[in-house]
């Protein structure tokens, strides 16, 4: 399969300014000069997408990745080096790009999408889909300035993503939106990768880049420092937090062993570090795998080895499912636990009086936080535990459901 | 809505294997001007999409729409044949007329460079968000101030059929030459500007200036040949041919006008246009368009070389 995107050793540095001089008169008072600083936001960053994959970048606020998206649009142009994208380009940094509060939803269509390049004969053969999906109705002959912000986001979107692109890139625009909004954005990239299309997908959160994409990249300060599956580029993105911060330790227990990695990383001036996560089912564990049954009690113990004294120590806990999003998390304080002063070694031991899920393996990720709920230790269990469902009936949660015929 | 994701797999059943195109795009520090020049052309439509906008959004809320901007060529027609044909009396024949041929000329020119040089800066939305040629931006301001020339071009018209006049037919052809050369000269600015309204915000402040000395330049108000008269004595003729806006608007006059040495109030000819052929017109246009074409394409390369910042600077 051939590459739809290659970026060749590509910089960008853009330069800072502590005062802008912005007219032709500041700058002849200041004599022509105008102190700045440079700042690489991407250092010689070489990669190669593959048609039809989903890419996820990740990378802490600062690490160049919607620069390199930006680059990738042609909204930036690079310094040095070249980005080479094959077919329709189209870009969702912003929901709603382009619109004219003035002018109608009907015309502002039309303005958006020739703004995202789609000739006019194809707007308008698309038109009615558009309008379909935006769930406007009658309303798409209103001035756009009278819409709510729930309607200009759908038609934003619904522009967006009827150009018909090739290569899409994504921004954290689903951030933005109701939950409605939202889960309508994810189903559309999904029929979009079943279509064989290439989608780049800029986030800071890996739940998202876990549920929709098949590989990753991590940016660090502008330098590309980890790549591969989801679950290892987010261990390479949590250890480069830790670097950054000094604070943060953890890896994929089960998944770093599974992939040959070097497993646990263990930062030296750590103040906590959780050596292992294990659910338990009371009387009956079985090697490394846990089996239960749903709506069975299920322990899981986490133990952590303590440097330094933490006062207000609280723990958050994730269950993810076989499809890598979460169907659980929760943090101790809400609990209305007090909060735990740890001064050395220990362990947590976390009960679930019924686990109602079916069938799959289920992973835990456990944070231990500061007081302000800052994590300072992270770890994550791929194979946390398995339900093995006896009865007939299939799905992620096993509801109490009766049928009474009347 | 998920009906709609139903119905939408279902028709794309179809053809399973989607096939996605094969145009490759280049992201790189510097492009060429051809393929500038060639993605321009693909993003024609967006030039269109633009015009209708500004269109749009300025007449959307007044009754009168479209009939504003011809009201005001009008209400100057007027004013003008008031003034100087029936008070001030300044000898030169059907004057109003005279001013209005050169006048449409100068408004379309003045109109889209002004709204040219700030097109970029107010359209900083856009730019950080989308990637599309920006030379659109500053084409469009062209575009819709050619959409009200044409406008101010009817009641020129009108006001040539209530007066009378019968244009240089002979000549007629150097109109569309004209009009040519106006609108690539006025896109090479237009560009050029607005890329450098981006860094020197008070571009806008010192065209102001600039073009009202140009206006004065142009023998738009006076007849060309009072000016050119004392300067050829002087063998400085050229001066007045540095502007490339002398020779559109002389063709514009001389075809529209049409009047070279009528004879004044006193049944002596007042010298106004030049009498030369329409070869000398020909030869005036054509070097007026080596030269925008030249400006044109400096432009877009000057264009190209500050593209690469709007999206920090704005």
């Amino acid at each position: 399969m051939s590459n739809a995107i290659e970026v060749d050793d590509v910089t960008k540095v853009f330069r800072l300014y502590s005062e802008k001089f912005s007219s032709l008169k500041e700058r002849v008072i200041h004599g022509g000069k105008n102190p700045f600083q440079e700042f690489y936001a991407l250092k010689n960053v070489s990669l190669e997408i593959q048609e039809g994959t989903s890419v996820g970048l990740l990378g802490h606020n600062g690490s160049g990745k919607s620069t390199l998206l930006k680059t990738i649009a042609g909204i930036i142009q690079p310094n040095s080096g070249e980005i080479r994208v094959k077919g329709r380009v189209s870009a969702m940094l912003e929901v709603g790009a382009g619109f004219h509060p003035e002018l109608s939803g009907r015309d502002n269509i039309f303005l958006s999408a020739t703004l995202l390049g789609l000739p006019v004969k194809e707007v308008k053969s698309r038109f009615d889909e558009i309008v379909e999906f935006s769930e406007l109705g009658q309303f798409i002959d209103n001035q756009v300035k009278y819409y709510s912000s729930g309607m200009y986001a759908r038609l934003g979107f619904a522009v967006a993503v009827n150009v018909d692109p090739d290569v899409l890139l994504v921004d954290e625009v689903l951030a933005v939106g109701d939950e409605n909004f939202q889960r309508k954005c994810v189903e559309r990239i999904k029929s979009f990768q079943k279509d064989g299309r290439t989608i780049v997908f800029v986030s800071h959160s890996p739940d998202l880049v876990r549920a929709i994409c098949d590989f990753a990249y991590v940016l660090d300060h502008g330098n590309l420092i980890g790549e591969g599956s989801p679950a290892v580029a987010i261990a390479d993105l949590r250890d480069s937090l830790s670097r950054n911060k000094g604070h943060v330790g953890g890896a994929i227990i089960g998944d770093a062993a599974a992939e040959g990695d070097p497993g646990v990383v263990l930062p030296a001036d750590e103040p906590i570090v959780i050596t292992s996560v294990k659910a338990v089912v009371e009387g009956k564990q079985t090697g490394d795998s846990t089996r239960i049954a749903p709506h069975d009690p299920l322990k899981i113990v986490v133990a952590y080895a303590a440097k330094r004294e933490v006062s207000g120590a609280n723990l958050t806990l994730s269950i993810i499912a076989p499809n890598s999003e979460s169907v659980f998390t929760a943090n101790s304080l809400d609990l209305k636990t007090d909060p735990f002063d740890i001064d050395s070694d220990g362990v947590f031991e976390l009960y679930f009086d019924s686990v109602p899920l079916l069938d799959g393996v289920y992973g835990i990720a456990v944070t231990i936080n500061d007081s302000t709920r800052v994590p300072l230790a992270w770890a994550e269990e791929k194979i946390g535990f398995q339900v093995v469902n006896p009865s007939l009936v299939s799905g992620l949660v096993a509801l109490e459901f009766r049928v009474i015929s009347k | 809505m998920l009906d709609h994701f139903q119905s939408e797999e279902h028709s794309e059943g179809g053809d399973q294997v989607r096939t996605s195109r094969s145009e490759l795009h280049v992201v790189a520090p510097s492009i060429s001007v051809p393929k500038r020049i060639v993605r321009l052309w693909e993003y024609r439509p967006l030039l269109v999409s633009m015009v209708r906008k500004e269109l749009s959004v300025k007449y959307k809320n007044s009754v009168l729409g479209f009939v504003w901007s011809m009201l005001n060529p009008a209400l100057t027609l007027i004013i003008y044949f008031v003034v100087f044909q029936l008070v001030l009396k300044n000898g030169i024949p059907q004057f109003a007329i005279f001013l209005l041929c050169g006048l449409v000329v100068w408004n379309f020119f003045s109109n889209a460079i002004m709204s040219a040089t700030g097109s970029v800066v107010a359209n900083a939305g856009i730019i950080k968000k989308v990637s599309f040629p920006r030379e659109v931006l500053p084409l469009a301001s062209v575009g819709s101030s050619m959409v009200f020339f044409f406008l101010q071009s009817i009641v020129l018209v009108i006001a040539l059929i209530i007066a009378r006049d019968v244009p240089a037919f002979s000549y007629l052809p150097l109109l569309v030459f004209a009009f040519v050369d106006l609108m690539i000269f006025s896109g090479a600015i237009a560009i050029l500007l607005g890329a450098l309204n981006v860094f020197y915000r008070d571009t806008q402040h010192l065209l102001e200036i600039v073009l009202m000395a140009w206006f004065w330049a142009t023998p738009i108000v006076y007849p060309y040949q009072q000016i050119a008269v004392p300067l050829m004595r002087h063998g400085i003729l050229f001066l007045d041919f540095i502007s490339p806006m002398t020779a559109i608007v002389l063709t514009f006059q001389r075809v529209l006008y049409a009047k070279v040495s009528p004879l004044g109030v006193s049944h002596t000819p007042v010298h106004i246009l030049p009498t030369n052929s329409v070869a000398w017109f020909a030869g005036q246009l054509t070097i007026v368009l080596v030269v925008s074409t030249i400006l044109f394409v400096i432009a877009l390369k000057v264009f190209g070389r500050m593209e690469g910042n709007f999206a920090e600077e704005l």
